[in-house]
Parts: structure tokens; sequence; C-alpha cells
């Protein structure tokens, strides 16, 4: 059994959280007595049936004013799958925790009310869900049941979202008729809709291909944490010195010429440690401790990688930036922290060239500053060397987060586009 | 192209996820810790910390507040494993909260010390000068959790502020802070209860006695089966029989329910999950039933 990891987007009024409630319910990952806390509430608010919602909103103002303020992670299994899903507002702050949610996800399951078609939001949920290059998109286009389950319909709303999707690069495009609130192609093919000749969205959850997704082809290792016993008793162990990491891209074995940055060197992987003894190859997502042959100087936030395939050592380095920060503003000459892979460095905002609007693409290019939840491409000039590769290539070795050095706040999410 | 699959079982990518941010946090702080009550959770989690190190020990001691109510088996285990493994346990204790002032003591049928653990945890956090602490916490066992960061953090004194959390993209987790504030590190935020105990019986991890069917005398409360014992008040009206039970969680004794099983290996207590319809707080823990935000207003004082 592996993990799927998934965001949804849409806003309740697009039947997220009775879909969300629906999957955790059928697959038996509600519990009695979260249903019964669900429906004693309900009663008591008088909203006359279950609001499934309820099991997603944990905290107490979300209850109180009805919203959804933060990324909720919600988690139920088949017996094919263990699946996580992100379940991302679709009301305040959307920007930043569609985002997060995004940025660890195989797939995306983005909600159309099949009477009100593609909106302005869908087209958001859409850019977003691309530019975080999560690799399956599954368009639910739900309340069938309101527009008589309608084929007609389901393909004028496939037909205008493919002609927008051609422009975002959105690589694994899938429709789905549903009615969430009826279960119609939620876990079982519906019978309301002949017409339909693919899958439920459950079993394409469950059968979606993502091993394939994670980049094994470009051996990345970036150096985590140096493991050295010490051991004066145990003699095997005295002289040991381990790199332990996770690895990011690549498949490794013991016998591999490999090369360090920043040094340049290069030397022969002897070994791939686990506390479970050696290992004969590891690829993403392990965690693994490497001994090499040489003793070269290595230490926290190098990159180990091959000789003919490296990332790029870069302090000039373009990327779309997501900013996150209340108040504070993303403008040339802001001076924040990077930390990309396991190397923390200060950058200095050298230029932004546009601000996206993501409902329209349109670029502005006379924006002078990106403002909490806005997108825009940034150049950035690093205080030491990082070792990079394209987002579109790596999402590991090419996302970074920004931090504010005041407040220590997590301000910003960049994507690589290029570097030099 | 590529000979194999290369996928990778659901366990294993909780494991590895779980020995990257203990390394990540090895890194990057000054003085972490590492919660350990004797419960499942943090049995897991010391296990995952010792896979992160080794062959080197665990660069970190362990921590355990100590409310006074503990099931004698469960101190007997961590007293075992600590043993066992070499590393340094700081034992917090709530009565010696008590005995200096710091809380007061509860009283009447359902005092239980579950509450005051929160100024005898900050109390020993500001003490030991720790900068980071991991806890078993998931986010499948409770709602309020399952909005919680991996990397959660505390300000200086010791509160969670829900509404103002700081984004978590990718692995990357900052891990920046000031002096006197913390973090709390969950590394098993992901993983379920059926996962952690799927990994037990995978690495045959020993665990405390109580999780398996035994003959007890116990009483009824509120729908659960409390132990007969010193520390719990017990009305005339709540006579003891003798059951026989097991427990899904372990907390203090005051507050934490046994079930009726007859599971005696961690083959038939997952057999047992699987199939019931009652989360694991919900059918044990008083704590949490004493209202709908009972855990997110514990939370934000600073609780676990």
């Amino acid at each position: 059994m592996d993990i799927l990891r998934f965001a949804t987007a849409g806003s309740v009024d697009d039947g997220k959280s009775t879909l969300i409630g629906r999957l955790l319910f059928d697959s038996k990952a509600i519990f009695e007595d979260q249903l019964e806390a669900v429906e004693r509430t309900s009663r008591d608010r008088g909203t006359g049936y279950t609001d499934l919602s309820l099991l997603t909103d944990g905290l107490r103002a979300e209850r109180e004013q009805g919203i959804t303020i933060d990324v909720a992670y919600r988690y139920f299994a088949t017996p094919k799958r263990k699946f996580i899903i992100a379940d991302t507002p679709g009301h305040i702050q959307y920007t930043r925790n569609m985002v997060t949610g995004a940025s660890t996800a195989d797939l995306a399951v983005i909600l159309i009310d099949a009477r009100k078609g593609v909106l302005e939001q869908s087209r958001r949920h859409a850019f977003l869900t691309t530019l975080l290059r999560v690799p399956h998109l599954v368009l639910a286009v739900n309340k069938m049941d309101l527009v008589d389950y309608s084929e007609a319909r389901f393909e004028e709303i496939r037909e205008e979202f493919t002609a927008f999707a051609s422009k975002l690069n959105a690589t694994d495009l899938t429709f789905i008729p549903i009615s969430a609130l009826h279960g119609d192609n939620v876990v079982s093919r519906s019978e309301n809709m002949p017409w339909y000749g693919g899958t439920s969205l459950l079993h394409h959850l469950e059968n979606v291909h993502i091993a394939s997704d994670r980049n094994l082809v470009d051996v990345r290792f970036p150096v985590q944490y140096v493991i050295r016993p010490h051991n004066a008793t145990n003699p095997e162990l005295h002289d040991y010195r381990g790199y332990a990491g996770q690895i990011a891209g690549g498949v490794l074995k013991p016998g591999d010429e490999v090369l360090h940055l920043p040094s340049g060197l290069t030397t022969t992987i002897t070994g791939i440690d686990t506390f479970d003894g050696p290992v004969e190859e590891a690829f993403p997502p392990m965690s693994v401790t490497l001994r090499l042959a040489d003793d070269i100087d290595i230490s926290r936030g190098d990159m180990i990688c091959r000789p003919n395939n490296q990332p790029r050592v870069a302090q000039e380095i373009d990327a779309m930036v997501c900013w996150m920060a209340d108040g504070l503003k993303l403008q040339p000459r802001s001076k924040l922290i990077i930390k990309h892979t396991t190397r923390t460095a200060r950058a200095l905002v050298r230029d932004l060239h546009y601000r996206l609007d993501v409902n329209t693409l349109h670029r502005d290019e006379s924006a002078t500053a990106l403002s909490l939840n806005e997108i825009g491409r940034v150049s950035l000039r690093t205080t030491q060397p990082l070792f990079v590769d394209d987002y579109a290539r790596n999402r590991l070795t090419g996302g970074f987060i920004l931090i504010d050095e005041a407040t220590n706040g997590t301000v910003g999410a960049g994507m690589i586009v290029d570097a030099h | 192209m590529l000979q194999r699959d290369y996928t990778t079982s659901q366990l294993d990518v909780l494991e590895a996820e779980a020995i990257h941010i203990m390394r990540e946090v090895a890194a990057e702080f000054e003085r972490p810790c590492l919660l350990f009550s004797g419960g499942k959770d943090s049995v897991v989690m010391l296990r995952v910390a010792e896979k992160a190190f080794w062959p080197a020990p665990i660069p970190f001691p362990l921590m355990h507040v100590d409310t006074g109510h503990n099931f004698p088996e469960v101190i007997e285990f961590r007293d075992k494993r600590v043993a066992e493994l070499g590393v340094r346990l700081v034992v917090a204790s709530v009565q010696a909260s008590i005995d200096a002032g710091r809380v007061v003591e509860e009283t009447g049928r359902r005092a239980s010390r579950n509450r005051l653990q929160t100024t005898t945890l900050l109390d020993a956090i500001e003490e030991n000068e720790f900068d980071a602490v991991f806890g078993g916490a998931r986010r499948d066992e409770e709602k309020a959790r399952a909005k919680e960061r991996v990397f959660s953090f505390r300000d200086e004194f010791g509160q969670w502020d829900p509404k103002n959390q700081r984004p978590e993209l990718w692995n990357l987790y900052n891990t920046k802070i000031r002096r006197g504030e913390h973090i709390r590190v969950f590394p098993l935020s992901n993983w379920t209860e059926l996962d952690v105990w799927h990994y037990i019986r995978r690495e045959e991890i020993e665990i405390p006695s109580i999780y398996f069917a035994h003959r007890r005398r116990v009483f009824e409360r509120d729908g659960m089966l409390l132990a007969d014992s010193d520390v719990v008040q017990r009305g005339d009206d709540e006579p003891v029989f003798e059951a026989v039970v097991r427990y899904r969680t372990v907390g203090d004794m005051t507050c934490t329910g046994a079930v009726v099983s007859n599971a005696t290996t961690v083959d038939q207590i997952i057999d047992e999950i699987a199939t019931t319809r009652i989360t694991e707080r919900g059918a044990t823990r008083a704590d949490d039933r004493a209202s709908e935000a009972a855990m997110e207003d514990r939370k934000k004082e600073g609780y676990f």
C-alpha cells in the first residue's frame, strides 16, 4: 500500500466539504462519536441537515464564524492506498493556503458547480495547481443532479476548461461528473449517468500512477546531518562518518561515482546505511546515510550529485514567488532569509519583474511590490551559492521558502524558473 | 527505461518523513528534547529517533511530565526503555509544581491533574532551556490537531496561536525563533492510529502491558471504564467490578478509560481497531470531553 497526497480546492458552496465527508464516511474514516458530535451541533444550529463541514472545521473561531481558516489535513485509507487530504479553504487567504496544500500534493481535485460552470475561482485553482506542479489534476463537476445529469452540460464545461488549461501546461487532466450529496460517481459508478465512460472519483484516486512522478533521473542528495558516533569503545564506530539526508532525486547505489558540491570533488559511495541494515539502492523519498570512499570536508547544506549531472551552482536566482505575509510587502531591496533544501542563506530582492493576476494571468510589469497572496516573478541574489534545479524539473531542489529576519515569520514561497 | 516501479509503502514514506524531521531538529536547534510518556505514539517516536541517528546515540534527552497519577506499568516500562537506550531522562513532576505552589490541585470527584501538566511542562522547558520539543501528537487524533503544523511555533508564554501559524511548504521547515520561544515538533503528524499499530507490528516494538487485554478492577463513569485506584476518587454510587479490558491511549489514571477487549496480541489489536467505530480519544479520554474545543483551549495554553 502506498500513499497518495491530494489537495482539494473549491468553496463550501461547491460541495467540497460534502465530498470530503462522503469519502471519509464511505471509507469508514469517520467514527460514530465524530458523526454524533456533528449531528448534535447541526441540530443545535437548526441547519436541518448533517453539516459535514463541521468535521473539517476544527477551530473554535471557524465553527463560530462558519468559515475555514487554515489548511486541514484528513486521513483515510482503502485496501489499495492510504490518502492524505490537504483540505484548503475557499474564502480568505486562499492563495497562501492552496499553495501550501498543493506543495506536497500528488494530485488536486478542483470542484466545479455544474450549474455555475467554470468560474474565475476555478481558473485560479487550476493556475495555482499547475504553478505548484501538482502532477495530476481532477476536475470534479459536482451537483450533476441539479442539471438533470446532463451530458451536454458536462461536455460544455469540459470544453471550456480544456481550452483554458491548454494555456497552463496542465499535464494529466481528468474530468469526472459527480453528485457529492447523492454519491454519484464518488465511490462507485453512477447509474444516473450511463453516458459517462470513465471511473468513479475514488477509483481514480486509488489507481492513478504516481511512482514515476518523482524525479528518479537526476541524483540529488542534500546533506542534512553528519553522523559521527565518536565511539571510543567500538573500533568499528570510532572512525564512522556518515552523511544523512532524504533523497531529493535519482537512484543511488554503492559503488556509484558521485560529486560533492560546493567542492567539486568526486568520490565513490562505499555504503548506504540505515538502522535496519545497508541497502543496495536508495531513491526518493528515502531517508538514508551515505558513506563515501574519500575524506572530503562535507557538512550540512552541501549537495551530493553525479559528475555528469549536476544542479546549477547559483547566487542569482529567478523565481515565481507567492507572498504570504500580512502587512510586510516584498519589494526591490528587501532582505530576507532563504531556506532551500538543507541550506539557509540571506537573500536580497534585486528586481520584481511583474505581478501576475492569478485570475486573468495578466502580467502587470508596473507593479512595485507584492502584498499578501500575490504572486510575481522575482530576481534574488543570495549570500551563498545554492545548488538548484528548475522547479519544473524537481520540486524539492527547485522550491524554497523566504523568512523575514525581523519577525522570523515564513513570508514567501518560491519556485525557481532560472538561475546562474 | 527504469526496470522497476520504485513504489514505497506507506509506512516507509511516513518513517522517512519522520526521520527527516528529527534530523532537521538535531541540525538546527541547540537544545531539543523528546517528550516520552511511555504511550504508543512516544514509543514509536523513540524508535524513529534511534533510526535517524544510528549508529550514533540519540543526541537529545527525553522528558516525561509525571503527574504522579500514571499507571505503574507505564512508569516501569519507561524506566526500562531509558536504561536500554542509555539516554538521559528529565522527569518534570506535577507534584513538585503543586508543592512549590505553582499550581493548585483540583478537588472533588472529577479532580484531575491533566490541566496542571501544562504549567509543569512549560516550567521544565524554560528551566532546561529547551528550544525544540518533540511530541507524538497526530493530526488524525483530534480536530484542533488536524490544523497544527509539523513545526509548531510557541511564544515566550508557551502559547499556540492557531490563527497565526507559519505556512509549511514542501519539506522545508522554518526553525527560526528568539530566545525564550520554542518549537513543538510533531514527527508523526501524518500517521493514523492504524499506521502506528502497523508500525509497532512491523518493527516488533515493545509497548506497555496495559495496551493488551488484562483483568482489572474498574468502575463506570460517563460511559467510560476507569481504573479503581487510590488516585481516583470514586463515589458510593460507582460500584467496582472486575472486567477484561485494555487501554487504547495512555494518560492519567484519573481521566483515561479502558475498553472491554480480549485483544492480547498486536495482530488482535489491529483487527479490533480496524473494525471499531469510535475514535481513540472519544472512547477513552475524559479530558477531551469537557467541550467541543477542549483540546484547542488547552493547546493554546501550551498543552502537549
